[in-house]
């Protein structure tokens, strides 16, 4: 049984919708916090690789799954907040530029004190491997964890576009992302939507480290790193200044790269990353304000 | 007037000679971590060209080094020994080989070249599209070398390349590069990018072109940072993974360290931080330092070159040298005058 065009099989679909569903995850959790404090954080993929660690070990203890998941949302909240106070913070009012670098230095020490907390080799989440055994439905063979990645994306998706737009936390958080100033002068709470912000970006992250683990539960320092390179792409290719434009450049690039992952020979399939990121900058150079923008260039502050 | 400006080109080249002669000074091995630092002073002046002189951030001068590595390593590999280390290679390149100067000389041309068109269209971009751009450009010229055989060795070490990068011509290539450097920042191009970089709106009011001033700043990078790297390769065998992203991060760790605002701050920061890196990663194997043993974890050199660099940015972002080139002290009846000139 396959989908129509490209010859793709359903479990190579589910498995590229699950990937954009993940990408779309991290994507507006990068997006959010870009969003009130225009920095783009490199270092998510190191949330996520605590969030990993925590899984894995809490599985080397014999804890239960639910413990190790609540280990992990423990552990990257506490460790985002941290990033928060001590980066974050002091780093305000910078410009993009220099908050990307001053993320990608934290990426690298975060990395190196995984180097040196749990060794180069990394340990192995068993705790949830039965996630990847497959389910048969109706005589195609597909991964739990993809169909279970799905669920969680799209209600996690669903849930967040209800915050944006309905409550005034969101509000607030929007009209911060347009126009940070003006909106303080309007009354809203600048520290309040900042914390509101890095609090969801983690519990964002919490939420990809687990089904990231799920998917590969060798977790090693250099967890997510590479992910969350395809991700930053993903975000900007779809355009930082609304979280929507952003989710959908996430799930783009990850929906893309799992078709072309799974459809390709492995000869091609290795030169996966020169495509994408060959299609991105071609995207960039075409439409610098991303693709899913509505011609509203991203204005950097002053 | 000349003459004051003088100390501003001299101060960086004496810290490479002097570096260069500390080199000469020690034993072979200790050597080795001389001719690194020598070797990345030349990078990360590189980096400084665009970066600096620009303001925009760029991840992908690595990718120049890369193709440096490649250039100059593909055609010294004795013909001899080509297929053992690169059994996939293109047959013109199977029986092409070239000298030491000459094949610097290619390594330099091929990151010029290819910096000019890949500039080409991402000139055009600045701010965070920039630096996910040039991102860009770092993972696929990797994953291309990685995985295409025909230009090269993959994933294999340049394991035969000739060895001929010694103290002296590591510190003459970065030598070079300062002096070239130096004569860009102070040329005409060189200012009008340096205006650009402080008021983008004024200086295209003023008629400048901010996208030619770039990309001639990104190629000219992109060939020191092609000459760099094949200075590299002649200096030990070097494989696709170490010009990656850990590279990247020393050598963009060393230009914000050392501020990356003036050529000063570009060797002062490649030279404290390769220094420091050299020392951390002997230690992480064990080094007997004034009578102490001191052996440090794996991962230790990181961890406190990426808190040096974060602490950097966030508390004095402009560097060490807080973007300022060397100046001698002004003679006061100087001071005096233009004091007076500015006041009418």
């Amino acid at each position: 049984m396959t989908v129509a065009f490209l010859n793709l099989s359903w479990p190579t679909f589910a498995e590229a919708l699950s990937l954009g569903g993940i990408y779309a995850l991290m994507a507006v959790g990068i997006g959010l916090v870009f969003g009130v404090l225009r920095l783009v954080n490199f270092a998510y993929g190191q949330l996520i690789m605590a969030g990993a660690y925590a899984i894995a070990y809490s599985s080397q203890w014999g804890w239960p799954t639910w413990g190790g998941i609540m280990l992990c949302f423990a552990v990257v909240l506490a460790l985002s907040t941290a990033m928060d106070w001590l980066v974050f913070r002091p780093l305000r009012g910078h410009s993009p530029a220099v908050m990307l670098v001053a993320t990608f230095a934290v990426a690298f020490l975060l990395q190196s004190i995984a180097v040196l907390a749990f060794g180069q080799l990394g340990t192995v989440a068993s705790s949830i491997g039965p996630l990847n055994q497959p389910w048969d439905i109706g005589g195609v063979l597909i991964r739990k964890i993809a169909i279970v990645s799905i669920a969680i994306a799209a209600f996690c998706l669903v849930l967040l576009q209800l915050l944006l737009t309905r409550t005034s936390v969101g509000l607030h958080m929007r009209a911060a992302a347009m126009d940070f100033r003006t909106s303080r002068m309007l009354g809203v709470r600048a520290n309040r939507v900042i914390g509101g912000a890095v609090l969801i970006s983690g519990l964002l992250a919490a939420v990809s480290a687990f089904m990231l683990t799920a998917r590969n539960p060798q977790v090693t320092p250099i967890f997510g790193l590479d992910e969350t390179i395809v991700v930053l792409a993903g975000v900007v290719l779809g355009g930082l200044t609304r979280p929507i434009s952003a989710t959908l450049g996430g799930f783009t690039i990850g929906f893309a790269s799992g078709i072309l992952g799974g459809a390709l020979p492995t000869d091609q399939s290795q030169y996966l990353p020169s495509f994408l990121f060959g299609a991105v900058i071609l995207v960039l150079i075409i439409r610098p304000a991303g693709l899913f923008t509505r011609g509203d260039v991203a204005m950097e502050r002053l | 007037m000349i003459l004051r400006r003088l100390p501003e080109v001299i101060g960086p080249v004496l810290l490479v000679l002097g570096a260069a002669l500390l080199g000469l000074g020690v034993s072979t091995s200790l050597q080795t971590y001389f001719l690194d630092t020598l070797v990345k002073v030349s990078i990360v002046v590189a980096l400084y060209v665009f970066i600096g002189n620009s303001g925009v951030l760029s991840f992908g001068h690595i990718a120049f080094v890369a193709l440096g590595v490649w250039t100059a390593g593909v055609l010294t590999v004795p013909e001899s020994q080509k297929n053992a280390i690169m059994p996939g290679l293109a047959h013109f390149l199977l029986h092409t080989n070239v000298g030491n100067i000459g094949s610097l000389a290619l390594a330099a041309a091929v990151g010029l070249v290819f910096a000019f068109i890949v500039g080409l269209p991402l000139m055009r971009l600045s701010g965070l599209a920039a630096g996910i751009a040039t991102f860009g450009v770092l993972e696929i010229v990797n994953n291309l070398l990685r995985y295409w055989q025909s230009v090269g060795p993959g994933l294999n070490a340049f394991s035969s390349v000739p060895q001929t990068t010694g103290i002296w011509q590591a510190a003459v290539a970065a030598m070079i590069c300062i002096v070239v450097a130096y004569a860009y920042q102070r040329s005409r191009f060189g200012r009008q990018l340096r205006a650009a970089r402080e008021d983008p709106a004024a200086a295209s009011a003023a008629g400048i072109s901010i996208y030619r001033q770039r990309l001639l700043a990104f190629t000219l990078s992109g060939a020191l940072a092609g000459l760099a790297g094949g200075l590299y390769v002649h200096l030990l065998p070097i494989e696709v993974d170490s010009l990656y992203l850990d590279l990247t991060f020393i050598t963009l760790a060393m230009l914000v360290v050392g501020g990356s605002g003036s050529l000063l701050g570009a060797v002062l920061g490649a030279l404290a931080v390769s220094g420091l890196d050299s020392f951390l990663s002997a230690s992480e194997n064990g080094v007997d330092v004034l009578g102490l043993h001191l052996d440090l974890p794996t991962g230790t050199t990181v961890i406190v070159i990426g808190t040096l660099m974060a602490v950097v940015l966030v508390l004095r972002p402009s560097g060490l040298s807080g973007g300022r080139e060397l100046a001698l002290p002004r003679s006061r009846r100087l001071a005096d005058l233009q004091k007076a000139r500015a006041s009418t």
